[in-house]
């Protein structure tokens, strides 16, 4: 079921399928999950979930010497009639329940953030434009903490857009009410200085549907780890992500779906491209389907396109199986490059070079972007793909 | 008159921390219309030859010149000699995931032709000249050689030939690895071209079996890095029944292997 080809030198490529009675998943880190930052002890670098992760450049995220500012970022919130907004203290018992912060930075902004967002689509609530969530950076350190519930049947489509120049640690809950359908499509189009670690967590409920999209864009640094676990049977989580890392750039994403509950499905699939000197993109996909799941059904894929020299892909796939009694599992990573042959051989069919790379890299993407189903995102995504390809490599 | 000329062209390749010269001055003068055969061992250098006409960064032109009614070749970029009217069908042609063959097609007749073909007139241009090479449409929703087999490979090269009309085409061992069916299909769709009147064909191969289907006007037999013998067709039978052995005495070069049909 794992598959690995093309892969240029520089870029690596790891995956598992594992039989255990015991989960590594969980193992390997480097504390249990904790909302308490003193729980976790200040990462060298060494931790399996910090080795990729250039710690110099977090700003101090790690190590409790980034202190919020007051002009952090701003977050304004436009949402659709019946959409209930409110920004709450610390104590709301409606905060932390999607998921526990599974590393010190996240347990740090856990620890850190004074007012959180809360966000409710009541029950049965149909909604037929997105919420749309800006998140502006000012230039400052800012944590911050962000629920997005959805009651029973309830439907709607969540646009969360960061921009501007910020050091930005977060936690994202999702809870979705049983047959509810969320769609989150996250942008990270920070300017290039900007450094963002965020947790998504989200708790599906019995017969959700739950599709988060993840595209990153910009940033000096951005660490992400969209987590999904389910409330109960019948539910299914799409989780898609897209990336471009340009010289300089660190993209990391880091997905865990917990199969928890039987008869769920999941699939993944997550595309970048890489272009320009010391481009490094990770990605880190762990499935665990604990015991308990039976009738799972899970795929998990990542894909990366090299464009240039100099650009590094980390790509792991783990798949962790405790019950037999599933539907289906398997996951492929692969890394291709788009070399100098396959460069020759459009252009001696008179085929400019950069259109033969845009050529390249819209086939690339396109099939993802279709997936996503939200169409001014679909077309905003493709001219930032655009402009991308003209930034000089 | 479309006419391609070659005069003293010197090529070299690095390897292995080495300059060595592949191409020894080579002289040859390909019109529309004709068909040029360049036969020789393995090694002998045809394959540089179809390369550096068509601009790959490996080769490094060092002397000679090469022009297109006139204009200067090697001043051209890869994609402005496909654009001046060069095509060379490649003997191991690339991978290109991601990009399907139909959007490939497109792009690249648009910037062939300085134009983008009318849809509907192009949709049934290619799927007549697929049908012709024996080519299933699903073929075109499949990306750029990926998974095609060694056939599949050489068919598509020769559906583009017949799609962009060039002025030269140079085909690289387009022969090489194909059973005798895929070889009758490949050379019709060669000799659909021919028959324009309007290509000059420069069939570059190892073998003389290609030969019974695409008749030559021209034979040349390239050893050593240049044309040692030129002459008309019979030349391709001489060579069938001699090998090239006699020629390898000429500079040493690896003759192995001879000519087989």
């Amino acid at each position: 079921m794992a598959e690995a080809q093309n892969i240029p030198v520089g870029s690596t490529t790891a995956g598992q399928i594992a039989v255990a009675a015991e989960s590594t998943v969980a193992t390997r880190m480097s504390a249990p999950p904790s909302f308490d930052v003193a729980d976790f002890p200040v990462p060298h670098g060494r931790e399996e979930e910090w080795r990729f992760t250039p710690l110099e450049r977090l700003r101090g995220l790690h190590d409790g010497t980034a202190v919020a500012t007051g002009e952090g970022v701003k977050v304004a919130v436009e949402a659709p009639e019946g959409v209930v907004v409110e920004l709450v203290g610390r104590d709301d018992a409606r905060l932390g329940r999607a998921g526990t912060p599974v590393d010190r930075v996240a347990a740090q902004a856990y620890s850190a953030f004074e007012k959180a967002g809360v966000i409710t689509v009541p029950k049965e609530t149909v909604l037929t434009e997105p919420i749309r969530i800006t998140v502006h950076g000012e230039g400052g350190v800012s944590y911050g903490h962000q629920v997005i519930e959805l009651g029973a049947f309830a439907e709607a489509v969540v646009v969360i857009d960061h921009t501007g120049d910020a050091v930005l640690a977060a936690n994202v809950d999702y809870v979705l009410g049983d047959g509810a359908k969320l769609t989150v499509v996250s942008v990270q189009d920070w300017d290039d200085k900007a450094v963002h670690v965020a947790q998504h967590n989200a708790l599906v409920g019995r017969d959700a549907s739950f599709k988060s999209v993840v595209v990153t864009f910009g940033g000096d640094l951005v660490r992400l780890n969209p987590r999904v676990a389910y409330a109960g049977p019948g539910a299914e989580a799409e989780l898609f992500g897209l990336y471009f890392t340009d010289a300089g750039q660190h993209q990391e994403h880091r997905l865990l779906v917990d199969h928890n509950v039987p008869h769920c499905k999941s699939n993944v699939v997550y595309k970048g491209a890489l272009q320009g000197e010391a481009a490094h993109a990770v990605w880190i996909g762990d499935v665990l389907i604990e015991a308990q799941a039976e009738g799972t059904d899970t795929y998990e894929m990542n894909r990366n396109l090299v464009l240039t020299d100099g650009a590094r892909v980390d790509s792991v796939p783990n798949l962790e199986i405790e019950t037999g009694e599933i539907v289906g599992a398997g996951h492929a990573s692969a890394t291709g490059r788009f070399d100098d042959e396959q460069l020759f051989y459009l252009m001696a069919r008179g085929i400019p070079a950069d259109e033969a790379r845009r050529l390249v890299v819209r086939g690339f993407f396109a099939e993802l972007v279709q997936q996503i189903g939200v169409d001014d995102i679909e077309e905003r995504l493709l001219a930032r793909i655009e402009t991308e390809l003209k930034a000089t490599v | 008159m479309a006419t391609l000329e070659i005069r003293d062209l010197h090529v070299t390749v690095e390897a292995d921390n080495a300059t060595k010269e592949i191409l020894k001055g080579v002289d040859l003068t390909v019109k529309q219309g004709e068909t040029h055969a360049i036969m020789g061992p393995n090694g002998s250098g045809k394959s540089t030859l179809a390369y550096s006409l068509a601009g790959h960064p490996k080769y490094t032109v060092t002397g000679g010149t090469v022009t297109l009614d006139g204009e200067d070749v090697l001043e051209m970029s890869v994609d402005e000699r496909a654009r001046a009217g060069l095509f060379l069908a490649m003997q191991y042609p690339v991978e290109v995931p991601g990009v399907s063959v139909s959007n490939f097609l497109r792009t690249s007749a648009t910037a062939v032709r300085g134009e983008a073909p009318k849809l509907r007139t192009w949709v049934k241009e290619v799927k007549e000249a697929m049908q012709r090479l024996n080519m299933d449409t699903s073929f075109a929703e499949r990306n750029v050689n990926e998974g095609f087999s060694g056939g599949e490979k050489k068919r598509h090269e020769i559906l583009q030939l017949e799609l962009l009309r060039p002025k030269v085409a140079i085909l690289d061992e387009t022969d090489s690895g194909l059973d005798v069916d895929a070889l009758r299909i490949v050379s019709e769709g060669v000799n659909r071209v021919r028959e324009t009147g309007e290509v000059g064909t420069l069939l570059i191969t190892h073998y003389t079996r290609i030969l019974r289907y695409i008749k030559p006007d021209f034979v040349h037999v390239f050893s050593g890095g240049r044309i040692v013998e030129s002459g008309g067709a019979e030349l391709a039978d001489k060579l069938e029944n001699e090998g090239y052995e006699v020629y390898a005495k000429l500079d040493g070069a690896d003759t192995k292997g001879g000519v087989s049909a």
